[in-house]
């Protein structure tokens, strides 16, 4: 026998192991990436410890406006003093609890809508009594709450409300339209083409401006639509009409054979569509379709331009008050803290949906 | 396959036609698919098509469950006649299984699913009721402990075997197949055809397009050969492969026969 029994095992060397091994394969692995390596560092070095210092050391937490002023850091009181008018804007003060506890429903319902072995009756009612519920809570008016007039809703809620209900009636149209698109009767087609195209050719804004200008010219004397109904209609229209054409990309990849074996089975093109088709296209279309929809969640901002004071318009508010002037950079990072917060839960959901959809492959 | 399956035949076709081909025209735009085809399957009669590609065949029985539309003719399937009458269209369906060469199962449904979606959305059978009808089929194509896999885990001779089983699920009176072993590894094309003459032993009435000989050989009572859209020849299995009298027949058995 050739082979010695080694009475040592041989280790590799010191340089190609561990934390060393790691740096040396990634981050040093020939010459223009040990500069990239040796840039990004500086880079690094330079901009983190002064952001650290900005942002923690520096920075005022809970102070007034001129004391921020005098602060060399951030200053977050901003946000600590006005979180109230920035989270819910024109709410009356003292009612405030309820737009939050309306906040806190539509969470737990969300969290717990993540499982899909949940996905039950039950559910269903539970979320029909928690909307409803959520309702009453922001409308008052019964149950010895004092009512307030959806003109005053504001803030966080109300970009929920716009995002929450815009992104549930949008998808399911949007589907109907992609439908209505590849259908053989030619009424339903060409009434599809055009809404898709008409729609996908005018901004979000155009449709905001549309639903609160001109679209009050045409109904009758007296006549008025709530304001915020009308703008959740113009983002549920717009959204739909981009879902309506990933949705069509998924159908096109079904193979015919599966609508051939549908068909041979005797399955007519409602159920066809229900059970064979459309779980196969959606599931396919979701990384476009979840793109769409965190697109759609950060355009209910655009509602500003109809004097509706959703999250973005509150802080935007605050920064015009004197006190507060020139503390844009603190406010807007919340903000964006809060939209970050929204959109990664909705990616991360697809993520999830995705690899528990794919397991069956 | 070299058994001698000794198939009865010559008994068991009735009289009554199950399936009738009367001038039947179609056109692929310009491109004349089937040119004038006369053809009567009797109840429990099994035929194979056989003929180059491009001949018609797969059109042929396509246009049997609608899935393709003949221009010209008239095809009447168990007294019904084919037309765009949506209520006989769906009547014939009911009727007539069919098996694809690339076994189009559902893939994100179970095996069991996949049988069960027929019966239970279509002739409204209760769920549980469905499922023990499903696993019964399964058990006739062996293939019972693979109910609750996906389609993808599957081999290609498996597949095709339930895709079978589902086309079972609808208690066809016809099963058409479409080159049912065109798209398997050679070591699975017994497993199928060994299905295929279990349901020719119990009297269901076939219409198979395929390359497989031996299988026409065993099992038919008649084998057609198609070529440029018209049936150019048809016989019983001995007649056929023995005394062909087509010259293009001839070519066409001394290329496959080998």
């Amino acid at each position: 026998m050739e082979q010695a029994v080694q009475a040592e095992k041989l280790r590799p060397p010191v340089t190609h192991i561990g934390v060393i091994g790691w740096a040396r394969h990634n981050l040093f692995n020939g010459v223009f990436n040990s500069i990239l390596t040796i840039v990004t560092l500086f880079f690094l070095w330079k901009v983190v410890p002064p952001l650290f210092r900005w942002a923690f050391i520096d920075s005022a937490w809970h102070t007034t406006g001129q004391a921020c002023r005098k602060a060399a850091g951030a200053c977050w009181s901003v946000i600590s003093m006005n979180y109230r008018f920035i989270l819910f804007g024109f709410y009356p003060y003292e009612q405030q609890w309820r737009p939050f506890l309306a906040m806190m429903i539509l969470f737990g319902l969300l969290f717990y809508s993540r499982d899909r072995t949940h996905w039950k009756k039950p559910l269903a009612y539970a979320w029909i009594i928690g909307l409803f519920t959520m309702g009453l809570l922001m409308k008052g008016g019964i149950f010895g709450l004092p009512s307030v007039e959806s003109t005053q809703w504001g803030g966080l809620p109300l970009t929920l409300l716009l995002a929450v209900f815009g992104l549930t009636a949008a998808y399911p149209l949007g589907v109907i339209l992609a439908l209505g698109r590849r259908s053989k009767m030619p009424g339903v087609k060409v009434l599809s083409i055009v809404y898709i195209e008409l729609i996908r050719g005018v901004p979000l804004i155009s449709l905001l401006f549309m639903s609160a200008i001109i679209f009050p010219l045409f109904l009758p004397e007296g006549v008025t639509f709530n304001k915020i109904l009308r703008a959740q209609v113009a983002i549920i229209l717009f959204t739909a009409a981009y879902i309506a054409e990933v949705v069509r990309g998924g159908l096109q990849a079904m193979s015919r054979g599966q609508y051939e074996a549908a068909e041979s089975i005797g399955l007519n093109y409602y159920l066809t569509m229900r059970l064979v088709i459309l779980p196969q296209a959606l599931k396919i279309v979701i990384p476009p379709t979840v793109s769409i929809l965190i697109s759609a969640f950060k355009d209910t901002s655009l509602v500003v331009i109809i004097a509706l004071f959703e999250l973005l318009k509150t802080t935007q508010s605050v920064l015009s008050n004197p006190e507060w002037m020139g503390f844009s950079r603190e406010a807007y990072i919340f903000v964006a803290i809060l939209y970050f917060l929204g959109c990664f839960s909705m990616s991360n959901y697809s993520r999830k949906l995705e690899r528990e959809l794919s397991r069956r492959d | 396959m070299n058994e001698e399956i000794s198939m009865n035949t010559e008994s068991k076709v009735s009289d009554k036609a199950m399936i009738e081909f009367i001038d039947v025209h179609k056109w692929f735009g310009e491109f004349h698919v089937l040119q004038g085809i006369d053809l009567t399957v009797g109840k429990q009669e099994r035929i194979v098509i056989c003929g180059p590609s491009g001949s018609g065949k797969s059109t042929l029985i396509r246009c049997i469950n609608r899935l393709e539309e003949h221009q010209r003719g008239r095809i009447v399937v168990d007294g019904i006649e084919l037309t765009n009458n949506i209520k006989n269209i769906e009547k014939i369906r009911a009727e007539v299984g069919m098996v694809f060469q690339h076994f189009n199962l559902f893939p994100h449904l179970t095996i069991v699913e996949n049988l069960a979606l027929g019966p239970l959305w279509v002739k409204k059978v209760p769920k549980k009721e469905a499922e023990e009808a499903a696993m019964v089929y399964l058990e006739k194509v062996h293939i019972a402990e693979q109910a609750r896999k996906y389609p993808g885990q599957l081999s290609g001779g498996q597949q095709q075997r339930v895709a079978i089983a589902r086309s079972l699920c609808m208690n066809p009176k016809v099963m058409l197949f479409d080159e049912p072993t065109s798209a398997l590894d050679p070591e699975m094309i017994k497993e199928v055809l060994d299905v295929m003459i279990e349901l020719a032993r119990e009297g269901m009435t076939m219409i198979v397009v395929t390359h497989e000989m031996g299988f026409a050989k065993s099992v038919a009572h008649r084998v057609l050969f198609m070529d440029f859209g018209k049936i150019v020849e048809g016989n019983t299995p001995v007649e056929f492969f023995e005394h062909p009298q087509h010259e293009r027949t001839k070519l066409f058995l001394s290329q496959i026969l080998h």
